[in-house]
């Protein structure tokens, strides 16, 4: 079958791989009909995750049809139309049971820090991904939710990880009603996170990135202010005079390990691996947040640390909240969103390429050419 | 396991203060007390280890699934090994790892070439995409590319 492959930071093509076989009795095949690159792919791309091996096949954002189901899988039958969340998950453990898909214990041995994720690294478990032509689906009858019918095949694959990704970042924002929301990162996640701000009943919601286009894509899809810092002389000071001198109710970190905007966490992070990238947008988040607010967090960061003012987190009173997301958790209510029209997730993908184009898909992303804000792998 | 001694509880004031609202985890994670029973849950079946699987030291055994991507092999693969040695809290864990990634590139470009495959480095940074949107970058990356060389070349005629 064919599958992306990486070669190293910057490099991947397509190759033919062995199909993945059952190799656990609540193991699927899934026949991958859409795949998306993801922000945190372009992590991977980029050399920045530990354990990251040539050969290994990245993508953890996919929908496809059930081709073989183990002995054990219950819930899904061959043929079924499926969309697969991110996080490896088994739905047993002490985590599951209490929601945190994202932080299964049962299916990542390489490390406890992180839960198991098609796709990313053997930091996250040594799962190949979805963006190949068959995937292997461990815990078939925990993570796979069937598509409604009526829903656009689109919506559905960015239900396995936007959606529910922009949501929580939201949420853990634990937004009141007239408050005021600092986003950070006007990629597909900070994008999402902004629009969702408003279902918590936000009164204003700002969001900051260095590109343009995607600025103006934000102002228009998630309707709330975009600024660009890079035509800021200080980005905090900025953000402090515009919310009155007080700092935001609760700011929100879409941007991760590779930030720009400060040359010391660049330089340190990026540059010399010094810390597991750059902290930039988490530092502004923590600086621009009010006294008592609320600071959640989505944008990545590599183990094992990073320079974070954790000073002004103390003298501040400053809640921090994070976590990978758990798209199970909030797929039906996210469902309920999309089929009423709350929700275009769609309205996200400007790019759709073949799969054995995977070279370029990756570059148009991680150089924001085009005006790429989503793009769709179709094998 | 909860401890089986339960002399705690007759500490003068011991739970009279206890608020289950105070719960800052909610409603992402929904408590349910049962972190108390730590690893003891009923576990899905271990799938079999048929590849060589590296262990983080920070639990006891393999988890139920696990991916087989590529196993580690090589020079890289030794470097891997020796990191798993170490836990996650140590540099020499997540160092190393870094290292190997990048050994393990090279190692990539070798048994390409061992099995006549030649790899198209143009093709596979999408360097095509590159020149067809962003050209002016890449004409002035080139310019300046051609600068330093020429300086450099200068300068090394020059010390002749
Ligand atoms: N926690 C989760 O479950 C989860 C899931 C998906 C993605 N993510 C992470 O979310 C982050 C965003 O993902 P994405 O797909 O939107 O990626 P993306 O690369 O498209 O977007 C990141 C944006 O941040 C901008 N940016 C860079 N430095 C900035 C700064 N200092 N301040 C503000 N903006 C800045 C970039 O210009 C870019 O537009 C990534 O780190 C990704 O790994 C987390
Ligand atoms: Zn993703
Ligand atoms: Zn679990």
């Amino acid at each position: 079958m064919l599958a992306m492959s990486y070669r190293g930071p910057y490099r991947v093509r397509t190759v033919d791989k062995p199909m993945p076989e059952v190799l656990h009795p609540e193991d699927a095949i899934v026949r991958v009909t859409r795949s998306c690159i993801c922000g945190s792919d372009l992590h991977l791309y980029h050399g920045m995750v530990p354990d990251t091996r040539v050969g290994s096949t990245f993508g953890h954002e996919f929908t496809g049809i059930v081709e073989e189901v183990g002995p054990l899988v219950q819930k899904l039958k061959v043929g079924d139309q499926v969309l697969v969340p991110f996080n490896v998950a088994c739905g047993k453990c002490n985590f599951c049971k209490q929601g945190l898909y994202g932080n299964c214990h049962e299916s990542n041995p390489m490390a406890t820090a992180v839960g198991g994720i098609f796709g990313y690294s053997h930091t996250a478990g040594g799962y190949d991904g979805g963006q190949a032509e068959y995937v292997r689906v461990p815990y078939a009858d925990v993570g796979p939710t069937i598509i409604p019918p009526e829903m656009d095949p689109d919506d559905a694959v960015l239900l396995t990880d936007v959606v529910p990704t922009g949501y929580q970042a939201a949420e853990m924002g634990g937004i009141k009603e007239g408050d005021t929301v600092i986003v950070f990162g006007a990629g597909p996640i900070g994008i999402m996170a902004a629009r969702c701000a408003w279902f918590f009943g936000a009164a204003r919601v700002i969001i900051i990135d260095h590109i343009d286009y995607r600025l103006a894509f934000a102002k228009n899809y998630a309707k709330c202010e975009a600024y660009n810092f890079k035509e800021m002389a200080d980005p905090v000071v900025f953000l402090k005079k515009t919310t009155d001198w007080y700092g935001a109710d609760v700011c929100i970190d879409c941007v991760g390990c590779e930030a720009e905007g400060n040359t010391l966490q660049t330089f340190s992070g990026r540059v010399m691996l010094m810390q597991a990238g750059s902290a930039t947008a988490l530092q502004w988040a923590i600086n621009s947040v009010k006294k008592g607010g609320i600071v959640s967090v989505v944008g990545v960061y590599g183990p094992p640390y990073n320079f974070v003012p954790i000073g002004n987190v103390l003298n501040k009173g400053i809640t921090i909240r994070a976590n990978q997301s758990a798209p199970k958790r909030l797929m039906l209510k996210l469902i309920d969103h999309v089929l009423s029209g709350r929700l275009d997730p769609k309205g996200l993908i400007t790019h759709r390429v073949p799969l054995k184009e995977v070279p370029d898909a990756y570059r148009l992303f991680s150089s924001k050419l085009d005006n790429c804000i989503k793009t769709v792998l179709i094998p | 396991m909860k401890p089986t001694n339960e002399d705690y509880k007759n500490i003068p004031g011991w739970g009279i203060d206890a608020d289950p609202e105070n719960e800052p985890t909610y409603p992402i994670k929904n408590y349910t007390g049962d972190d108390h029973n730590r690893i003891h849950y009923e576990r899905s079946p271990q799938q079999p280890l048929t590849v060589e699987i590296l262990l983080s030291t920070e639990r006891p055994g393999p988890t139920a699934v696990f991916g087989t991507s590529v196993p580690p092999t090589g020079l890289s693969g030794t470097i891997r090994r020796y990191a798993f040695r170490n836990s996650e809290d140590r540099y020499r864990h997540w160092i190393p790892l870094i290292l190997a990634d990048r050994i393990n590139v090279f190692e990539g470009l070798i048994d390409d070439i061992r099995t006549g495959h030649l790899p198209n480095l143009f093709k596979e940074r999408g360097l095509g995409m590159e020149w067809k949107h962003n050209r002016i970058a890449v004409l002035t990356k080139v310019a300046f590319a051609a600068l330093a060389g020429a300086a450099l070349m200068i300068s090394v005629k020059r010390k002749k």
